[in-house]
Protein backbone atom coordinates (compact mmCIF):
# COMPACT_ATOMS: atom_id res chain seq x y z
CA UNK A 1 0.00 0.00 0.00
CA UNK A 2 2.75 2.26 1.02
CA UNK A 3 3.99 1.70 -2.25
CA UNK A 4 1.79 3.69 -4.02
CA UNK A 5 3.75 7.18 -4.57
CA UNK A 6 1.34 9.32 -4.78
CA UNK A 7 -0.59 7.72 -1.50
CA UNK A 8 1.50 9.26 1.22
CA UNK A 9 1.49 12.85 0.09
CA UNK A 10 -2.29 12.91 -0.84
CA UNK A 11 -2.74 11.03 3.01
CA UNK A 12 -0.34 14.28 4.62
CA UNK A 13 -2.17 16.63 2.71
CA UNK A 14 -5.52 15.67 4.23
CA UNK A 15 -4.29 15.17 7.54
CA UNK A 16 -3.24 18.81 7.61
CA UNK A 17 -6.33 19.82 6.08
CA UNK A 18 -8.18 17.78 8.83
CA UNK A 19 -5.77 19.55 11.73
CA UNK A 20 -8.63 22.95 12.56
CA UNK A 21 -11.13 20.11 12.72
CA UNK A 22 -9.67 19.42 16.06
CA UNK A 23 -10.18 22.90 17.13
CA UNK A 24 -14.57 21.76 16.69
CA UNK A 25 -13.35 19.87 19.68
CA UNK A 26 -10.97 21.31 21.89
CA UNK A 27 -10.75 25.47 21.63
CA UNK A 28 -7.10 25.28 21.06
CA UNK A 29 -5.01 28.32 18.91
CA UNK A 30 -2.27 26.38 19.94
CA UNK A 31 -2.75 23.47 18.01
CA UNK A 32 -3.27 25.56 14.76
CA UNK A 33 -0.61 27.90 15.22
CA UNK A 34 2.15 24.53 15.57
CA UNK A 35 0.88 22.83 12.53
CA UNK A 36 0.63 26.22 10.90
CA UNK A 37 4.57 26.38 11.70
CA UNK A 38 5.00 23.13 10.48
CA UNK A 39 3.66 23.71 7.18
CA UNK A 40 5.60 26.83 6.96
CA UNK A 41 8.82 25.19 7.69
CA UNK A 42 7.55 22.41 5.63
CA UNK A 43 7.76 24.53 2.42
CA UNK A 44 11.50 25.54 3.34
CA UNK A 45 12.69 21.85 3.81
CA UNK A 46 10.97 21.27 0.71
CA UNK A 47 12.88 23.57 -1.91
CA UNK A 48 15.87 22.46 0.37
CA UNK A 49 15.25 19.10 -0.69
CA UNK A 50 14.98 20.31 -4.53
CA UNK A 51 18.98 21.26 -4.49
CA UNK A 52 19.73 18.68 -2.05
CA UNK A 53 17.79 15.65 -2.33
CA UNK A 54 18.49 16.17 -6.38
CA UNK A 55 21.39 18.17 -6.77
CA UNK A 56 23.35 17.14 -4.36
CA UNK A 57 23.99 20.53 -3.35
CA UNK A 58 24.46 20.72 0.69
CA UNK A 59 23.54 24.48 1.43
CA UNK A 60 24.32 25.32 5.00
CA UNK A 61 23.05 29.01 4.63
CA UNK A 62 18.98 28.11 3.33
CA UNK A 63 17.43 29.59 6.18
CA UNK A 64 19.09 32.86 5.19
CA UNK A 65 16.57 32.85 2.57
CA UNK A 66 13.57 32.43 5.27
CA UNK A 67 14.85 35.64 7.04
CA UNK A 68 15.36 37.55 3.58
CA UNK A 69 11.56 37.06 2.47
CA UNK A 70 10.84 37.54 6.41
CA UNK A 71 12.42 41.11 6.40
CA UNK A 72 11.57 41.49 2.89
CA UNK A 73 7.58 41.80 4.21
CA UNK A 74 8.63 43.43 7.60
CA UNK A 75 10.76 46.28 5.96
CA UNK A 76 8.06 47.17 4.06
CA UNK A 77 5.14 46.73 5.99
CA UNK A 78 7.02 48.84 8.52
CA UNK A 79 7.24 51.71 5.60
CA UNK A 80 3.15 51.41 5.49
CA UNK A 81 2.67 48.86 2.13
CA UNK A 82 1.06 46.35 3.77
CA UNK A 83 -0.52 44.67 0.80
CA UNK A 84 0.22 40.86 -0.46
CA UNK A 85 1.42 41.58 -3.55
CA UNK A 86 3.69 44.21 -3.22
CA UNK A 87 5.02 41.55 0.23
CA UNK A 88 5.46 38.66 -1.85
CA UNK A 89 6.73 40.39 -5.08
CA UNK A 90 9.60 41.78 -3.23
CA UNK A 91 10.36 38.89 -0.84
CA UNK A 92 10.75 36.65 -4.40
CA UNK A 93 12.60 39.52 -5.69
CA UNK A 94 14.97 39.66 -2.49
CA UNK A 95 15.38 36.04 -2.16
CA UNK A 96 16.32 35.31 -5.69
CA UNK A 97 18.85 37.94 -6.02
CA UNK A 98 20.82 37.27 -3.11
CA UNK A 99 20.69 33.28 -4.31
CA UNK A 100 21.68 34.27 -7.68
CA UNK A 101 24.71 36.28 -6.87
CA UNK A 102 25.64 33.51 -3.73
CA UNK A 103 24.56 30.91 -5.95
CA UNK A 104 26.84 32.16 -8.56
CA UNK A 105 29.64 32.15 -6.48
CA UNK A 106 28.84 29.31 -4.02
CA UNK A 107 28.77 26.61 -6.96
CA UNK A 108 32.14 27.19 -8.29
CA UNK A 109 32.99 25.19 -5.70
CA UNK A 110 32.42 21.64 -4.60
CA UNK A 111 31.81 18.99 -1.80
CA UNK A 112 32.98 20.56 1.93
CA UNK A 113 33.65 23.88 0.24
CA UNK A 114 30.10 24.57 -1.05
CA UNK A 115 28.98 24.07 2.32
CA UNK A 116 31.39 25.92 4.24
CA UNK A 117 30.48 28.88 1.66
CA UNK A 118 26.65 28.75 1.98
CA UNK A 119 27.59 28.55 5.70
CA UNK A 120 29.58 31.55 5.62
CA UNK A 121 26.57 34.00 2.99
CA UNK A 122 24.41 32.55 5.78
CA UNK A 123 25.83 33.92 8.54
CA UNK A 124 26.69 37.08 6.49
CA UNK A 125 22.69 37.61 6.34
CA UNK A 126 22.80 37.04 9.84
CA UNK A 127 25.15 40.06 10.73
CA UNK A 128 23.61 42.01 8.43
CA UNK A 129 20.06 41.50 9.29
CA UNK A 130 21.03 42.38 13.00
CA UNK A 131 23.09 45.10 11.97
CA UNK A 132 19.65 46.94 10.72
CA UNK A 133 19.07 49.40 13.56
CA UNK A 134 16.46 50.88 11.70
CA UNK A 135 15.02 47.79 11.51
CA UNK A 136 14.87 46.38 15.10
CA UNK A 137 18.83 45.24 15.05
CA UNK A 138 19.27 42.28 17.31
CA UNK A 139 16.18 42.01 18.58
CA UNK A 140 13.76 42.17 15.56
CA UNK A 141 11.07 43.18 13.75
CA UNK A 142 7.59 43.29 15.79
CA UNK A 143 4.76 43.81 12.24
CA UNK A 144 1.59 45.11 12.74
CA UNK A 145 -0.65 43.00 11.12
CA UNK A 146 -0.75 40.28 8.63
CA UNK A 147 -0.71 41.00 4.34
CA UNK A 148 -3.70 42.61 3.32
CA UNK A 149 -5.58 41.38 0.84
CA UNK A 150 -6.87 43.69 -1.37
CA UNK A 151 -7.37 45.97 1.88
CA UNK A 152 -9.34 43.66 3.54
CA UNK A 153 -7.64 41.59 6.96
CA UNK A 154 -8.36 38.40 5.70
CA UNK A 155 -5.33 36.64 6.98
CA UNK A 156 -6.17 38.07 10.33
CA UNK A 157 -8.37 34.70 10.92
CA UNK A 158 -5.99 31.82 11.97
CA UNK A 159 -8.17 29.34 10.34
CA UNK A 160 -8.23 31.25 7.04
CA UNK A 161 -4.26 32.19 7.65
CA UNK A 162 -4.14 28.36 7.82
CA UNK A 163 -5.60 27.03 4.95
CA UNK A 164 -4.16 29.81 2.86
CA UNK A 165 -0.69 28.00 4.12
CA UNK A 166 -1.53 24.38 3.47
CA UNK A 167 -2.52 26.06 -0.06
CA UNK A 168 0.96 26.91 -0.39
CA UNK A 169 2.49 24.08 1.04
CA UNK A 170 0.40 21.91 -1.85
CA UNK A 171 1.44 24.67 -4.81
CA UNK A 172 4.99 24.75 -3.66
CA UNK A 173 4.89 20.43 -3.73
CA UNK A 174 3.18 20.19 -6.81
CA UNK A 175 5.49 22.64 -8.46
CA UNK A 176 8.58 20.84 -6.88
CA UNK A 177 7.27 17.48 -8.21
CA UNK A 178 7.07 18.95 -11.72
CA UNK A 179 10.38 20.55 -11.61
CA UNK A 180 11.79 16.86 -11.03
CA UNK A 181 10.23 15.11 -13.46
CA UNK A 182 11.29 18.04 -16.06
CA UNK A 183 13.62 17.88 -18.62
CA UNK A 184 15.43 20.37 -16.00
CA UNK A 185 14.74 17.93 -13.73
CA UNK A 186 16.38 15.44 -15.41
CA UNK A 187 19.56 17.44 -16.09
CA UNK A 188 19.62 18.15 -12.33
CA UNK A 189 19.95 14.97 -11.11
CA UNK A 190 22.00 13.69 -13.60
CA UNK A 191 24.73 16.47 -12.69
CA UNK A 192 23.75 15.11 -9.01
CA UNK A 193 24.62 11.53 -9.84
CA UNK A 194 27.97 12.29 -12.56
CA UNK A 195 28.50 15.68 -13.24
CA UNK A 196 31.41 13.77 -15.93
CA UNK A 197 29.35 11.72 -17.69
CA UNK A 198 26.65 15.10 -18.02
CA UNK A 199 29.42 17.05 -19.35
CA UNK A 200 30.42 14.11 -21.63
CA UNK A 201 27.40 14.24 -23.50
CA UNK A 202 27.36 18.00 -23.68
CA UNK A 203 25.64 19.26 -20.23
CA UNK A 204 27.64 22.07 -18.29
CA UNK A 205 25.81 21.44 -14.53
CA UNK A 206 26.54 24.90 -13.62
CA UNK A 207 23.35 26.77 -15.33
CA UNK A 208 21.53 24.26 -14.14
CA UNK A 209 22.34 24.39 -10.31
CA UNK A 210 21.83 27.60 -10.58
CA UNK A 211 18.67 27.85 -11.61
CA UNK A 212 18.08 25.49 -9.07
CA UNK A 213 19.52 27.34 -6.24
CA UNK A 214 17.68 30.41 -7.32
CA UNK A 215 14.13 28.74 -7.37
CA UNK A 216 14.89 27.10 -3.52
CA UNK A 217 16.17 30.52 -2.85
CA UNK A 218 13.09 32.25 -3.74
CA UNK A 219 10.69 29.31 -2.26
CA UNK A 220 12.59 29.56 1.05
CA UNK A 221 12.06 33.44 0.87
CA UNK A 222 8.12 32.65 0.38
CA UNK A 223 8.38 30.39 3.54
CA UNK A 224 9.72 33.38 5.55
CA UNK A 225 7.28 35.54 3.82
CA UNK A 226 4.27 33.29 5.63
CA UNK A 227 6.51 32.78 8.71
CA UNK A 228 6.60 36.65 9.09
CA UNK A 229 3.15 36.80 8.42
CA UNK A 230 2.18 34.01 11.13
CA UNK A 231 3.84 35.84 14.25
CA UNK A 232 3.72 39.36 13.17
CA UNK A 233 7.57 39.24 13.85
CA UNK A 234 10.84 39.26 12.04
CA UNK A 235 14.24 38.66 13.46
CA UNK A 236 17.84 37.82 12.57
CA UNK A 237 17.86 34.44 14.57
CA UNK A 238 15.46 33.11 11.34
CA UNK A 239 18.63 33.15 9.49
CA UNK A 240 20.99 31.42 11.96
CA UNK A 241 23.39 28.70 10.98
CA UNK A 242 21.22 26.44 13.85
CA UNK A 243 18.17 27.42 11.04
CA UNK A 244 20.37 26.13 8.20
CA UNK A 245 21.16 22.65 10.28
CA UNK A 246 17.88 22.46 11.22
CA UNK A 247 16.46 22.33 7.84
CA UNK A 248 18.79 20.16 6.63
CA UNK A 249 18.09 17.47 9.82
CA UNK A 250 14.17 17.57 8.83
CA UNK A 251 15.12 17.08 5.28
CA UNK A 252 17.15 13.84 6.32
CA UNK A 253 14.51 12.81 9.20
CA UNK A 254 11.79 12.57 6.85
CA UNK A 255 13.52 10.99 3.66
CA UNK A 256 16.29 13.07 1.07
CA UNK A 257 15.14 12.88 -2.57
CA UNK A 258 11.25 12.69 -2.19
CA UNK A 259 10.00 16.18 -1.55
CA UNK A 260 6.90 15.11 0.73
CA UNK A 261 9.91 13.24 3.17
CA UNK A 262 10.69 17.12 4.12
CA UNK A 263 7.10 17.38 5.03
CA UNK A 264 6.77 14.49 6.93
CA UNK A 265 10.67 15.82 8.45
CA UNK A 266 9.37 19.25 9.58
CA UNK A 267 6.23 17.77 11.45
CA UNK A 268 8.33 15.29 13.08
CA UNK A 269 10.66 17.75 13.79
CA UNK A 270 9.15 20.39 15.07
CA UNK A 271 6.36 17.86 17.10
CA UNK A 272 9.26 16.36 18.14
CA UNK A 273 11.01 19.52 19.51
CA UNK A 274 7.43 20.62 21.44
CA UNK A 275 6.84 17.62 22.66
CA UNK A 276 9.96 16.89 24.78
CA UNK A 277 10.46 20.77 25.63
CA UNK A 278 7.29 20.28 27.21
CA UNK A 279 8.31 17.92 29.80
CA UNK A 280 11.62 18.83 30.44
CA UNK A 281 13.60 22.21 30.17
CA UNK A 282 16.79 20.46 30.14
CA UNK A 283 14.60 18.96 26.51
CA UNK A 284 17.87 19.86 23.97
CA UNK A 285 20.33 17.51 26.08
CA UNK A 286 17.88 14.69 24.90
CA UNK A 287 16.84 16.25 21.45
CA UNK A 288 20.50 16.25 20.07
CA UNK A 289 21.26 13.33 20.33
CA UNK A 290 18.29 11.64 19.27
CA UNK A 291 18.60 13.53 16.05
CA UNK A 292 21.56 12.03 15.34
CA UNK A 293 20.63 8.70 16.20
CA UNK A 294 17.75 8.93 13.64
CA UNK A 295 19.93 10.00 11.31
CA UNK A 296 22.74 7.59 12.13
CA UNK A 297 20.35 4.89 11.96
CA UNK A 298 17.09 5.43 10.05
CA UNK A 299 18.70 5.12 6.47
CA UNK A 300 16.45 6.81 3.80
CA UNK A 301 14.49 9.07 7.21
CA UNK A 302 11.00 8.01 7.94
CA UNK A 303 9.89 7.46 4.56
CA UNK A 304 12.67 5.03 4.21
CA UNK A 305 11.58 3.49 7.20
CA UNK A 306 7.51 3.06 6.48
CA UNK A 307 8.81 1.55 2.96
CA UNK A 308 11.02 -1.17 4.75
CA UNK A 309 8.13 -2.55 7.36
CA UNK A 310 5.54 -2.35 4.50
CA UNK A 311 7.85 -3.89 2.42
CA UNK A 312 8.39 -6.93 5.02
CA UNK A 313 5.07 -7.33 5.71
CA UNK A 314 4.22 -7.78 1.55
CA UNK A 315 7.09 -9.97 1.49
CA UNK B 1 42.08 11.97 -49.56
CA UNK B 2 39.17 13.03 -47.22
CA UNK B 3 39.63 15.62 -44.57
CA UNK B 4 40.48 13.84 -41.01
CA UNK B 5 37.25 14.05 -38.39
CA UNK B 6 39.41 13.95 -35.97
CA UNK B 7 43.10 15.53 -35.72
CA UNK B 8 45.72 15.72 -32.87
CA UNK B 9 48.87 18.37 -33.72
CA UNK B 10 51.63 18.09 -31.22
CA UNK B 11 49.88 17.38 -28.21
CA UNK B 12 52.17 17.26 -25.07
CA UNK B 13 51.18 16.88 -20.94
CA UNK B 14 53.34 16.67 -18.42
CA UNK B 15 52.05 15.27 -14.78
CA UNK B 16 55.13 16.70 -13.08
CA UNK B 17 58.03 15.99 -14.30
CA UNK B 18 56.66 12.38 -16.04
CA UNK B 19 55.96 12.99 -19.60
CA UNK B 20 52.56 11.19 -20.37
CA UNK B 21 51.80 12.81 -23.63
CA UNK B 22 54.87 13.44 -25.80
CA UNK B 23 54.52 15.12 -29.05
CA UNK B 24 51.57 13.18 -30.49
CA UNK B 25 49.98 13.83 -33.43
CA UNK B 26 47.61 11.48 -35.28
CA UNK B 27 44.16 11.52 -37.54
CA UNK B 28 41.62 9.56 -37.46
CA UNK B 29 39.47 10.01 -41.08
CA UNK B 30 36.41 9.31 -42.20
CA UNK B 31 35.40 6.09 -41.80
CA UNK B 32 37.60 4.18 -40.25
CA UNK B 33 38.66 2.78 -37.06
CA UNK B 34 41.65 3.99 -36.01
CA UNK B 35 43.31 2.33 -32.89
CA UNK B 36 45.35 3.25 -30.54
CA UNK B 37 47.44 0.39 -28.15
CA UNK B 38 50.36 0.39 -25.70
CA UNK B 39 51.32 -0.90 -22.76
CA UNK B 40 49.53 -0.45 -19.05
CA UNK B 41 50.43 3.48 -18.08
CA UNK B 42 51.26 4.61 -21.81
CA UNK B 43 48.91 7.39 -21.79
CA UNK B 44 46.37 6.02 -23.80
CA UNK B 45 43.24 7.38 -21.28
CA UNK B 46 45.09 10.83 -20.60
CA UNK B 47 44.74 11.37 -24.57
CA UNK B 48 41.84 10.43 -24.60
CA UNK B 49 40.82 13.34 -21.68
CA UNK B 50 42.84 15.65 -23.61
CA UNK B 51 40.67 14.85 -27.41
CA UNK B 52 37.29 15.44 -25.48
CA UNK B 53 38.43 18.40 -22.97
CA UNK B 54 38.88 16.76 -19.28
CA UNK B 55 42.54 17.69 -19.71
CA UNK B 56 44.19 20.68 -20.59
CA UNK B 57 47.09 19.89 -22.39
CA UNK B 58 50.36 22.12 -21.98
CA UNK B 59 51.35 22.27 -25.71
CA UNK B 60 49.93 21.09 -29.44
CA UNK B 61 46.13 21.54 -30.50
CA UNK B 62 43.10 19.18 -31.33
CA UNK B 63 40.72 20.21 -34.53
CA UNK B 64 37.52 18.64 -34.77
CA UNK B 65 37.14 18.89 -38.77
CA UNK B 66 38.79 22.05 -39.01
CA UNK B 67 37.83 23.43 -36.34
CA UNK B 68 40.24 24.31 -33.14
CA UNK B 69 38.48 23.14 -30.41
CA UNK B 70 41.64 22.78 -27.89
CA UNK B 71 40.47 25.76 -25.75
CA UNK B 72 36.71 24.01 -25.52
CA UNK B 73 34.66 22.93 -22.51
CA UNK B 74 34.30 19.06 -22.96
CA UNK B 75 30.61 20.03 -22.78
CA UNK B 76 31.20 22.26 -25.86
CA UNK B 77 33.06 19.39 -27.56
CA UNK B 78 30.05 16.96 -26.73
CA UNK B 79 28.31 19.64 -28.61
CA UNK B 80 30.19 19.98 -31.72
CA UNK B 81 29.80 16.18 -32.03
CA UNK B 82 32.33 14.62 -30.00
CA UNK B 83 31.05 11.37 -28.15
CA UNK B 84 33.02 9.21 -25.54
CA UNK B 85 32.79 6.00 -23.33
CA UNK B 86 35.18 5.90 -19.93
CA UNK B 87 37.85 3.51 -19.46
CA UNK B 88 35.82 3.33 -16.14
CA UNK B 89 32.16 3.07 -16.92
CA UNK B 90 30.41 6.44 -16.34
CA UNK B 91 26.65 6.28 -16.15
CA UNK B 92 23.90 7.81 -14.12
CA UNK B 93 23.40 4.72 -12.07
CA UNK B 94 19.81 5.93 -10.40
CA UNK B 95 18.47 6.27 -14.05
CA UNK B 96 16.91 3.38 -16.12
CA UNK B 97 19.39 2.55 -19.00
CA UNK B 98 16.47 4.36 -20.92
CA UNK B 99 16.67 7.31 -18.97
CA UNK B 100 20.91 7.15 -19.64
CA UNK B 101 19.84 7.49 -23.71
CA UNK B 102 17.13 9.29 -23.10
CA UNK B 103 19.09 12.17 -21.36
CA UNK B 104 22.07 11.76 -24.23
CA UNK B 105 19.18 12.41 -27.12
CA UNK B 106 17.62 15.57 -24.82
CA UNK B 107 21.00 17.26 -25.19
CA UNK B 108 20.73 17.61 -28.98
CA UNK B 109 16.61 18.41 -28.69
CA UNK B 110 15.63 21.18 -27.88
CA UNK B 111 15.89 23.33 -24.76
CA UNK B 112 16.52 21.52 -21.78
CA UNK B 113 15.42 24.91 -19.15
CA UNK B 114 12.17 23.31 -19.54
CA UNK B 115 10.72 23.29 -15.94
CA UNK B 116 7.49 21.49 -16.97
CA UNK B 117 6.23 18.74 -19.19
CA UNK B 118 7.12 15.36 -17.68
CA UNK B 119 10.30 14.21 -19.95
CA UNK B 120 9.77 10.64 -19.35
CA UNK B 121 6.71 11.10 -21.36
CA UNK B 122 8.38 12.43 -24.18
CA UNK B 123 7.71 10.26 -26.80
CA UNK B 124 10.65 11.35 -29.27
CA UNK B 125 13.00 10.89 -26.53
CA UNK B 126 11.84 7.55 -25.49
CA UNK B 127 11.86 5.99 -29.45
CA UNK B 128 15.04 7.53 -30.15
CA UNK B 129 16.66 6.45 -26.71
CA UNK B 130 14.94 2.59 -27.54
CA UNK B 131 16.59 2.76 -31.13
CA UNK B 132 20.20 3.01 -30.03
CA UNK B 133 19.49 0.18 -26.62
CA UNK B 134 18.38 -1.69 -29.51
CA UNK B 135 21.63 -1.05 -31.37
CA UNK B 136 23.59 -2.07 -28.58
CA UNK B 137 21.28 -5.18 -27.92
CA UNK B 138 19.54 -3.61 -24.39
CA UNK B 139 16.79 -2.87 -25.44
CA UNK B 140 14.92 -6.10 -23.55
CA UNK B 141 16.71 -4.11 -20.73
CA UNK B 142 15.50 -0.61 -20.58
CA UNK B 143 13.58 -0.16 -17.62
CA UNK B 144 16.51 -1.69 -15.19
CA UNK B 145 18.22 0.97 -13.20
CA UNK B 146 21.89 1.15 -15.10
CA UNK B 147 23.32 0.87 -11.72
CA UNK B 148 22.40 -2.38 -11.26
CA UNK B 149 22.98 -3.85 -14.84
CA UNK B 150 26.05 -6.52 -15.37
CA UNK B 151 29.60 -5.17 -16.06
CA UNK B 152 29.28 -6.00 -19.76
CA UNK B 153 25.60 -4.11 -20.17
CA UNK B 154 27.13 -0.94 -18.44
CA UNK B 155 29.24 -1.19 -21.36
CA UNK B 156 26.92 -1.84 -23.70
CA UNK B 157 24.99 1.09 -22.33
CA UNK B 158 28.00 3.43 -22.94
CA UNK B 159 28.01 2.56 -26.45
CA UNK B 160 24.35 3.78 -26.88
CA UNK B 161 24.55 6.47 -24.89
CA UNK B 162 27.36 7.67 -27.08
CA UNK B 163 25.35 6.69 -30.35
CA UNK B 164 22.31 8.84 -28.87
CA UNK B 165 24.47 11.59 -29.73
CA UNK B 166 24.91 11.39 -33.21
CA UNK B 167 28.33 11.96 -32.84
CA UNK B 168 30.89 13.00 -35.52
CA UNK B 169 33.42 10.70 -34.09
CA UNK B 170 33.44 8.28 -31.66
CA UNK B 171 36.80 7.93 -28.76
CA UNK B 172 36.70 4.83 -26.76
CA UNK B 173 38.44 4.02 -24.22
CA UNK B 174 39.08 0.03 -23.78
CA UNK B 175 35.07 -0.91 -24.54
CA UNK B 176 35.75 -4.74 -24.44
CA UNK B 177 37.61 -4.36 -21.16
CA UNK B 178 35.60 -6.84 -18.68
CA UNK B 179 33.29 -7.55 -21.10
CA UNK B 180 32.02 -11.09 -21.33
CA UNK B 181 33.22 -13.40 -25.09
CA UNK B 182 29.50 -12.85 -26.63
CA UNK B 183 29.49 -9.23 -25.47
CA UNK B 184 32.86 -8.48 -26.60
CA UNK B 185 31.40 -9.89 -30.14
CA UNK B 186 28.44 -7.81 -30.22
CA UNK B 187 30.59 -4.57 -29.98
CA UNK B 188 33.22 -5.71 -32.32
CA UNK B 189 30.62 -6.46 -35.10
CA UNK B 190 28.84 -2.95 -33.81
CA UNK B 191 31.46 -1.14 -34.63
CA UNK B 192 32.18 -2.40 -38.32
CA UNK B 193 28.57 -1.79 -39.02
CA UNK B 194 28.97 1.71 -37.30
CA UNK B 195 32.33 2.85 -38.44
CA UNK B 196 31.19 4.17 -42.06
CA UNK B 197 28.98 6.27 -40.46
CA UNK B 198 31.04 7.54 -37.29
CA UNK B 199 34.54 7.32 -37.38
CA UNK B 200 36.18 5.92 -34.26
CA UNK B 201 39.57 6.55 -32.35
CA UNK B 202 39.31 2.74 -30.19
CA UNK B 203 41.65 2.88 -26.96
CA UNK B 204 41.82 -1.05 -26.31
CA UNK B 205 44.28 -3.77 -24.64
CA UNK B 206 42.54 -7.01 -26.50
CA UNK B 207 44.68 -7.07 -29.33
CA UNK B 208 42.39 -10.09 -31.42
CA UNK B 209 40.21 -7.20 -31.58
CA UNK B 210 42.11 -4.56 -32.53
CA UNK B 211 43.60 -6.19 -35.23
CA UNK B 212 39.86 -7.59 -36.60
CA UNK B 213 38.49 -3.96 -36.23
CA UNK B 214 41.17 -1.73 -36.99
CA UNK B 215 41.88 0.02 -40.50
CA UNK B 216 45.09 1.91 -38.59
CA UNK B 217 46.79 1.14 -35.80
CA UNK B 218 49.08 3.76 -33.53
CA UNK B 219 51.49 2.15 -31.05
CA UNK B 220 51.84 4.56 -28.07
CA UNK B 221 55.09 4.02 -25.44
CA UNK B 222 55.52 6.53 -23.22
CA UNK B 223 53.11 8.52 -24.38
CA UNK B 224 54.80 8.65 -27.63
CA UNK B 225 53.75 6.97 -31.19
CA UNK B 226 56.82 4.36 -32.24
CA UNK B 227 54.66 3.72 -35.29
CA UNK B 228 51.73 4.55 -37.20
CA UNK B 229 50.25 2.21 -40.15
CA UNK B 230 47.81 -1.12 -41.09
CA UNK B 231 47.22 -4.05 -39.20
CA UNK B 232 49.58 -6.16 -40.65
CA UNK B 233 52.39 -3.68 -40.79
CA UNK B 234 52.12 -2.97 -36.99
CA UNK B 235 52.12 -7.00 -36.73
CA UNK B 236 55.61 -6.93 -38.64
CA UNK B 237 57.41 -3.55 -36.79
CA UNK B 238 60.46 -4.72 -35.11
CA UNK B 239 60.39 -1.66 -32.83
CA UNK B 240 56.68 -2.30 -31.94
CA UNK B 241 57.22 -6.03 -31.67
CA UNK B 242 60.35 -5.36 -29.09
CA UNK B 243 58.23 -2.41 -27.18
CA UNK B 244 54.99 -3.77 -26.61
CA UNK B 245 53.69 -6.83 -28.99
CA UNK B 246 56.59 -9.07 -27.77
CA UNK B 247 55.98 -9.02 -23.93
CA UNK B 248 52.14 -9.24 -24.64
CA UNK B 249 52.35 -12.48 -26.36
CA UNK B 250 54.66 -13.47 -23.84
CA UNK B 251 51.99 -13.03 -20.74
CA UNK B 252 49.80 -14.51 -23.10
CA UNK B 253 50.89 -17.42 -23.93
CA UNK B 254 51.67 -17.25 -20.20
CA UNK B 255 48.12 -17.06 -19.09
CA UNK B 256 47.46 -20.23 -21.74
CA UNK B 257 49.86 -22.18 -19.96
N1 LIG C 1 46.01 12.92 -12.77
C1 LIG C 1 47.23 12.35 -12.84
N2 LIG C 1 48.24 12.86 -12.10
C2 LIG C 1 49.47 12.30 -12.18
N3 LIG C 1 49.78 11.24 -12.93
C3 LIG C 1 48.81 10.68 -13.68
C4 LIG C 1 47.48 11.20 -13.67
N4 LIG C 1 46.72 10.46 -14.51
C5 LIG C 1 47.54 9.51 -15.02
N5 LIG C 1 48.80 9.64 -14.54
C6 LIG C 1 49.94 8.83 -14.92
O1 LIG C 1 50.13 9.01 -16.30
C7 LIG C 1 50.52 7.80 -16.90
C8 LIG C 1 49.59 7.43 -18.02
O2 LIG C 1 48.34 7.07 -17.49
P1 LIG C 1 47.12 6.63 -18.43
O3 LIG C 1 46.89 7.68 -19.43
O4 LIG C 1 46.00 6.27 -17.55
O5 LIG C 1 47.69 5.34 -19.14
P2 LIG C 1 46.93 4.18 -19.93
O6 LIG C 1 45.53 4.59 -20.14
O7 LIG C 1 47.69 4.06 -21.20
O8 LIG C 1 47.04 2.96 -19.11
C9 LIG C 1 50.59 6.75 -15.80
O9 LIG C 1 51.90 6.65 -15.38
C10 LIG C 1 49.73 7.36 -14.72
O10 LIG C 1 50.16 6.93 -13.45
MG1 LIG D 1 43.77 3.72 -19.62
Amino acid sequence: MLRSPRLIPILLFALLAAVPLAGLFIRDGYLLSLFTRVMILAIAAISLDLILGFGALVSFGHAAFIGIGAYAMGILASHGQEGLLAGLVMALAASALFALITGAISLRTKGVYFIMITLAFGQMAFYTAASLRAYGGDDGLTVARRSLVFGSRLLENDRVFYYAVLASLIGVYLLCRMIVGSRFGRVLQGAKQNPQRMQAIGFNPYPYQLAAYVIAGMIGGFAGFLLANQTEFVSPAYMSWQRSGELIVMVIMGGIGSLHGAVIGAAAFLLLEEWLSGFTEHWKVIFGPMLVLIVLFMRGGILGFLARISGAKNG
Amino acid sequence: MAEPVLSLKGLRKNFGGLRVTDDVSLEVRPGEIHAVIGPNGAGKTTLIHQISGFLRPDAGQVFLGRRDVTRLAPEKRAQSGLARSFQITSILPAFTALENVALAVQARSGSSFRFFGKASGEAGLNSAAMAKLEEVGLSERAEVPAGVLSHGEKRALECAIALAMEPKVMLLDEPMAGAGHDEGQRLISLMQRLKAKIPMLLVEHDMDAVFRVADRVSVLVYGRIIATGAPDEIRADRAVREAYLGEEQATGDARHA
